[in-house]
């Protein structure tokens, strides 16, 4: 079987749209609004967010002939708050002043309910390679959806994107504000919840 | 699933006690790699903060070695205590808040041997978090001479917008003493400041939808001037 055969392929496409775990399976909401202020923040939660769940992935599949499966979410457990731990620390050291912005939400990449449930619902089940393309695939499409709503929070938020202004200094003198609605949670709930529309409408998928 | 292996009590313990041990080796192999450069990055804050209060850089665009250098050449730091005498064998980088509540660090800009502005940290409770900042003064100890807040958890673009330069610059020639020599500090008013407001001298634009974190701001700001107030009377009695 080829690495990037058809089926394989699959496994990182499929959770960009038919099964995209924010707007489908709705996880992962909590980062989701707490992030997406700004496009830099959510695209380093991005990252952040596929390095740990592809290699937690393929970690846990390497293992998933020998973990005892009544220990087997504490395992889990420990396997990606290491992960999660080792990317805090890299990012201290290297990218100090984000890591200063993300601040606790690394942390919390640790109970992102996409990493432990991809963990459960595929690692266990399958080998390490289609693992690792199924985390790639999940955190792409977290990320699909992190990025498209910061680029809509910061856009209406602070009129700026990526930290420059975009907004020009005119319309502020004619009138225009910035939308505080969309610096808040809330505005991140609307947002989100129209993007699923939108997303729902594409895919055809209906809630039962 | 393929050949489970027999799952026994002990089986389950020994497993247990290898993750524990390859994932705690992993963990404390990476913090004592990359603690230098951790280290290094805090320091480099601390010390680009004070550097931007006090006026000796503009910008972001230094390299690390350079903001350094700089530091070591204008910036003396010393601490003092609550009576405002100098305290010796203490190193103003190394003063925890909390720890040390008694002891003041204060961070001098020297130009030709004479010192020239003063910084000082500041920190308090705003509205959700523990905001933490520096203000300078000029040599007259009573004009700001720059704020700024380097670490909080404040509402990004309502709160948080006190990290931001139209909000810290603000502050700038400002007056922290009334007419009687008092200290009344700068206050962050709720709304905008006009021509005609009331002791403008004292006062900054607020941030609207922040007025907590305004308010707190204006609280720790004070408490930290009159914590440092009889090292003040000390300098400007002309002893130091």
């Amino acid at each position: 079987m080829s690495l990037l055969s058809k089926k394989n392929m699959g496994f990182v496409k499929d959770p960009l749209m038919d099964n995209n775990p924010i707007a489908t399976q709705v996880l992962g909401i909590c980062s989701a609004l707490a992030v997406t202020v700004q496009m830099q923040t959510a695209i380093v939660m991005s990252i952040a967010v596929i390095v740990v769940v592809s290699f937690s992935n393929v970690l846990i599949s390497l293992i998933r002939n020998k973990v005892p499966s009544n220990i087997r979410i504490i395992v889990e457990l420990a396997i990606v708050a290491t992960l999660v731990i080792l990317v805090d620390q890299v990012l201290k050291a290297f990218l100090y002043d984000i890591s200063k912005q993300l601040s606790v939400f690394v942390g919390l990449i640790i109970t992102n309910c996409i990493i432990l449930g991809r963990a459960e619902a595929f690692a266990l089940q399958n080998k390490p390679w289609p693992s690792f393309l199924d985390g790639v695939g999940n955190g792409l499409g977290y990320s699909m959806f992190l990025i498209a709503v910061a680029f809509g929070r910061e856009i209406l938020g602070s009129g700026s994107l990526l930290g420059f202004q975009l907004i020009p200094d005119a319309a502020y003198a004619a009138g225009y504000q910035n939308m505080g609605l969309m610096v808040l949670a809330p505005g991140a709930f609307i947002l989100l919840g129209l993007l699923i529309w939108v997303q729902r409408t594409i895919t055809g998928t209906v809630a039962d | 699933m393929a050949s489970k292996p027999r799952i026994t009590k002990a089986y389950t313990l020994g497993f247990a006690a290898a993750i524990t041990m390859v994932c705690s080796i992993l963990l404390a192999s990476a913090a004592t790699l990359l603690k230098e450069r951790q280290d290094k990055n805090i320091q480099l804050d601390i010390k680009y903060n004070i550097l931007t209060v006090l006026g000796l850089v503009e910008s972001e665009d230094h390299t690390p070695e350079h903001l350094f250098k700089i530091y070591d050449d204008k910036v003396k730091s010393f601490v003092v205590d609550l009576k405002g005498e100098l305290v010796e064998g203490r190193k103003a980088e190394g003063v925890d808040p909390r720890k040390d509540p008694e002891l003041l660090p204060v961070y001098t800009r020297q130009e030709n041997g004479r010192v020239v502005a003063y910084c000082f940290p500041t920190q308090g409770k705003a509205l959700w978090s523990t905001v933490k900042g520096y203000i300078a003064l000029e040599e007259d100890l009573n004009t700001v001479k720059g704020i700024t807040f380097y670490s909080h958890g404040e509402t990004p673009g309502l709160g948080g917008e006190i990290d931001k330069e139209w909000f810290t610059s603000s502050f700038k020639g400002k007056t922290i003493r009334n007419s009687a020599g008092e200290i009344v500090s700068v206050e962050v008013v709720k709304g905008k400041i006009r021509d005609g407001t009331k002791d403008i001298e004292h006062k900054v634009d607020g941030i609207s939808g922040a007025t907590l974190t305004g308010n707190g701001l204006n609280e720790f700001i004070k408490t930290t001037l009159e914590k440092y107030e009889p090292y003040f009377t000390i300098v400007r009695g002309g002893s130091s």
